[in-house]
């Protein structure tokens, strides 16, 4: 399991927050990602921080889980 | 009735003709409500909030949706981030039984008297089917809640098979009024989607059947979907607001403004006077907090809990002490309006 790394992720490793944008795949240095940061608020990642590999993502009423194929499976509750 | 509408101010035609005599709003009459503008917004409210406590009261259908099987749909829906025509970075992913269960239990746990079940299809194939019975039997068997499922477009066995599994309602929405339709989705017609709708209420299913505004459509279309699914009579309405999603080809429409979405609410409940009429996906982006409260006391009686297929709602406790502090308790279980 990875540690939360923000509105970019949150499939990131410990303290590393990954190279990739979870919303929209660009570099995190690339560009300006203040609408994805925006948009994170009501959208779970799809992009995997650390390799940009589309995540296999399952919404629930109460959670969320995203899948790198590479890096792993988070789960976050959004009930508090 | 032209005549009244030109003749007459709306909002006087509307009181005397659907909170007094119960009639529904004609489309033309409709259409009058989306053209008011904000400084009647307050009044347009207050009248379809008076519309929904009579003839529906003050209880709110809470409701919560999860996604079966998710993306690679392959219609082309131009709102859904789940068409796998599009560049949307949604993939593909099957949700298993103990999951599903899980989902129902949390939902059920609100106080929602409904578990709406969705796959993102254009209709069920004999896996979706095997999942449905093996889904279904196990939520009921565990889970004190009702089970309503959307599934796109269905055959007469396949509505028959629903109704023996004991699915109660069924959700299959026009989306746009039949003139904005092509403009929407291209791989099946707007007759396709009445058919399954008639077959639904045949069943003794209840139909959930509704839309989304804010897609590009003018006014006119707007009124146009409301008048269409008057003549629909579904047991229940959902009205989405469009959230533009990533890689659709609506992604870069920008969601509508508050007062148009609030005024939409308030037009559809008076052209839907016995209707339930839910607040579905989009209502974050467009509404907001205040915005959300202002819909529940201008038409809107019921609401999806949590998070919806694909996106984030609000935190379920949110909704709840709205719910609290408007005194408007949660719809108990096979209750009825």
């Amino acid at each position: 399991m990875f540690a939360d790394a923000g509105a970019h992720g949150p499939v990131a490793r410990g303290e590393d927050p990954g190279a990739w944008c979870g919303q929209c795949g660009v570099a995190l240095v690339d560009g300006d990602h203040a609408r994805c940061t925006r948009r994170a608020e009501l959208e779970p990642p799809r992009f995997c921080v650390h390799c940009r590999r589309r995540m296999k993502v399952q919404v629930t009423p109460g959670a969320w889980t995203a899948t790198c194929i590479e890096h792993g499976t988070v789960e976050r509750s959004t009930w508090g | 009735m032209t005549a009244q509408v030109t003749g007459t101010d709306i909002l006087d035609v509307a009181r005397e003709q659907v909170l007094e005599r119960g009639v529904p709003l004609t489309q033309e009459q409709v259409l009058a409500v989306l053209r008011t503008g904000d400084d009647r917004l307050q009044d347009l409210l207050a009248l379809a909030h008076e519309v929904r406590m009579r003839y529906q009261g003050p209880a709110v259908e809470v409701e919560g949706i999860v996604s079966l099987k998710t993306g690679g749909c392959p219609e082309d829906c131009h709102f859904c981030s789940q068409s796998g025509q599009f560049t949307s970075p949604v993939r593909s992913v099957w949700l298993n039984i103990p999951e599903l269960v899980r989902a129902a239990k949390q939902t059920a746990a609100t106080g929602a008297s409904e578990f709406c079940i969705v796959a993102a299809v254009r209709g069920p194939d004999e896996k979706l089917m095997e999942q449905m019975r093996e889904g279904v039997a196990a939520i009921r068997a565990a889970v004190d809640i009702q089970v309503a499922a959307s599934l796109g477009m269905l055959t007469q066995e396949q509505v028959d098979e629903l109704v023996d599994m004991g699915v109660h309602r069924y959700n299959h929405n026009l989306e746009a009024g039949r003139s904005y339709f092509p403009n929407v989705v291209t791989t099946h017609s707007f007759d396709e989607r009445l058919d399954t709708c008639r077959m639904v209420k045949e069943s003794g299913m209840e139909l959930c059947c509704g839309g989304l505004v804010g897609m590009g459509e003018t006014l006119e279309q707007r009124a146009e979907l409301a008048a269409q699914l008057g003549e629909l009579e579904p047991h229940e309405v959902p009205l989405n607001f469009l959230n533009p999603r990533p890689g659709t080809p609506f992604g870069d429409l920008e969601p509508m403004p508050a007062n148009d979405a609030l005024r939409t609410i308030a037009a559809f409940r008076l052209a839907l006077p016995r209707t339930i009429l839910r607040y579905a996906g989009g209502r974050e982006l467009t509404l907001g907090d205040l915005g959300t409260r202002d819909g529940l006391l201008g038409g809107i009686n019921a609401v999806i809990v949590g998070n919806y297929l694909t996106t984030l709602g609000r935190d379920p406790r949110e909704d709840l002490a709205l719910l609290d502090e408007l005194e408007m308790p949660i719809k108990a279980l096979n209750e009825t309006f």
